[in-house]
């Protein structure tokens, strides 16, 4: 396997006393588009912020570039997030600024070089996410799969070796979707860098990711290629991939026996 | 029984939550203050600030001071022409408006104009992620979002209750001496004789800056504080105008009292 970046060993997390994760190991090779899947509140978006180190783990630990990131002091946390862009499940543009100044805001807050070159870096990579021509509208004037392309742009603007995406499909149309899907694959490639997708829809992240773990009731339910996932009888992976209403994860949310608690006026 | 303890445990609960609400709101202060470089370093990332706090606050501070100033001198006169000294008008206009009316309806009109929209940007950045966003790219939103804005808040509030002040007594003197008749030689003598540059002046511009300090930290404690939801800050931005109002009115009633003290 490829040398990996991020990885994460026998990790808890939890507040207010409450675990939502326990023991979870999971490596990301340099490279690959890795997925990290699971039903709404399973938890996968924290596993993305205790990646940056916006969150501690309980237990465990997690390691970018082989240094522990819950051990790092603020200057290096930040050092380690030079390193990561990350595309938030609503783009999370600065509703302040131009499409061109929100994609050049990281350029501008860590590099000291000139305006001319600040110029083309921004309109390359608004290019590749095909772009280049709403660089003067506002973020308020774009579409919802445009203002993710944008904050996809914001993402790469740095070259990060890690990209990092919350939710990249969330209510997108199925023209965006496509767009999003073909844009994380490429840009991948391109920059030789290793995604983290962090989704709950199958088919879209199965055209593309090398690597996929589920997650449920706080573990790694399940782990492997799409292909292996795709077969899997796992009744879990089995209900999520193939969207069943009722099975181990149940329909109904834990309720006291629905004729007794009508009896009884039970709320 | 069950009441009293219900009572008791409100109580203490909500001193507590206050207590961490200080405490919290103390930290950010003295982070702000400590990543205050940027916003000098990049000046015009406050100087952009100073015109939405400050700026943008300015007609609403104009047309009320004009008021105030009009009223001050109606009532004024009113009551020294029964003593026989309506001529003392322009001092007693300059005097209100100097130590007290300008500094701290200026702050009042702050908090409700410039400290809401305050409140509210940050809640916003924050319900939408930016801030997360900011922090992911290794940028403090401390430093690039609020310590702009507290200066530009600290830096304006002077600017608008001096500009008060001088609105309102061009308001008094509208009315004192167009209207009522009072002569203007010794609206403007009186003044000039009786207001102290170091005693009223600057301990009114001393308010004013503390006042600035105290509706601009609270504005950008409460959206930063703001649980990221619609009614989250709306609450934060209604606390905003509360807790400012108040904090302005204690502190002025304990600045004065060490000024006249």
């Amino acid at each position: 396997m490829a040398q990996s970046i991020v990885e994460i060993k026998d990790l808890s997390f939890g507040y207010k006393g409450k675990l939502l994760h326990h023991g979870i190991n999971m490596t990301f090779p340099k490279g690959k588009v890795i997925a990290i899947m699971g039903g709404s509140g399973s938890g996968k978006t924290t596993l993305l912020r205790l990646i940056g180190g916006q969150l501690k783990p309980t237990k465990g630990e997690v390691q970018v570039s082989g240094e522990i990131v819950h051990k790092q002091d603020r200057d290096g946390i930040y050092r380690l997030r030079r390193k990561m862009g990350m595309l938030f499940q609503h783009g999370a543009l600065f509703t302040d600024l131009s499409v061109f100044e929100n994609v050049a805001f990281p350029i501008r807050e860590h590099t000291d070089l000139p305006e001319s070159m600040i110029r083309d870096l921004v309109l390359m990579k608004l290019n590749a996410v095909g772009l280049r021509g709403a660089h003067a509208l506002r973020p308020t004037e774009l579409s919802g799969g445009m203002a993710r392309r944008v904050a996809l742009a914001r993402a790469i603007a740095l070259d990060p070796s890690i990209i990092m995406y919350d939710e990249p499909f969330a209510g997108l149309d199925p023209i965006s979707m496509a767009v999003i899907c073909d844009l994380i694959r490429s840009l991948n490639d391109a920059l030789g860098a290793t995604s983290i997708i962090v989704t709950h829809d199958v088919e879209e992240t199965f055209q593309f990711a090398d690597y996929v773990y589920f997650v449920a009731n706080g573990v790694v339910a399940a782990e492997g290629t799409p292909e292996d996932l795709r077969k899997s009888e796992m009744p879990f992976v089995h209900q999520f991939v193939h969207g069943e209403k009722d099975g181990p994860v149940p329909f109904h949310y834990a309720a006291p026996e629905y004729h007794a608690s009508l009896l009884r006026g039970a709320r | 029984m069950r009441k009293i303890e219900r009572l008791l445990k409100n109580l203490g609960a909500g001193f507590i939550n206050k207590m961490w609400r200080f405490g919290a709101g103390a930290r950010l202060f003295g982070l702000t203050l400590v990543s205050s470089g940027e916003s000098f370093r990049r000046f015009r990332l406050t100087i952009r600030e100073v015109y939405f706090t400050g700026v943008l606050s300015l007609i609403i501070i104009l047309v009320s001071a004009f008021f105030v100033g009009m009223v001050l001198a109606l009532q004024g006169y009113h009551t020294l022409q029964k003593y026989g000294s309506s001529e003392a008008i322009g001092v007693l206009v300059a005097l209100a408006l100097v130590r007290e009316l300008g500094p701290v309806v200026t702050a009042l009109l702050f908090a409700g104009r410039a400290g809401t929209a305050i409140t509210a940007e940050i809640g916003l950045m924050k319900a939408t992620e930016q801030l997360s966003a900011m922090e992911m790219m290794a940028v403090s939103p401390i430093a690039r979002v609020i310590a702009p804005r507290f200066w530009a808040g600290v830096i304006a509030m002077p600017i608008l209750a001096t500009l008060f002040t001088m609105m309102g007594i061009l308001g008094g003197y509208m009315v004192a001496v167009p209207l009522i008749g009072v002569d203007a030689g010794s609206f403007w003598s009186q003044m000039q004789a009786n207001v102290d540059w170091e005693y009223d002046i600057l301990n009114g511009v001393f308010k004013s800056l503390v006042f600035g300090v105290a509706c601009t930290m609270i504005a950008l404690f409460e959206g930063y504080d703001a649980p990221p939801t619609a009614e989250g800050v709306s609450r934060a931005t209604t606390r905003t105008v509360v807790t400012s109002s108040l904090a302005v009115l204690a502190l002025d009633f304990i600045l004065t009292a060490f000024m006249l003290g």
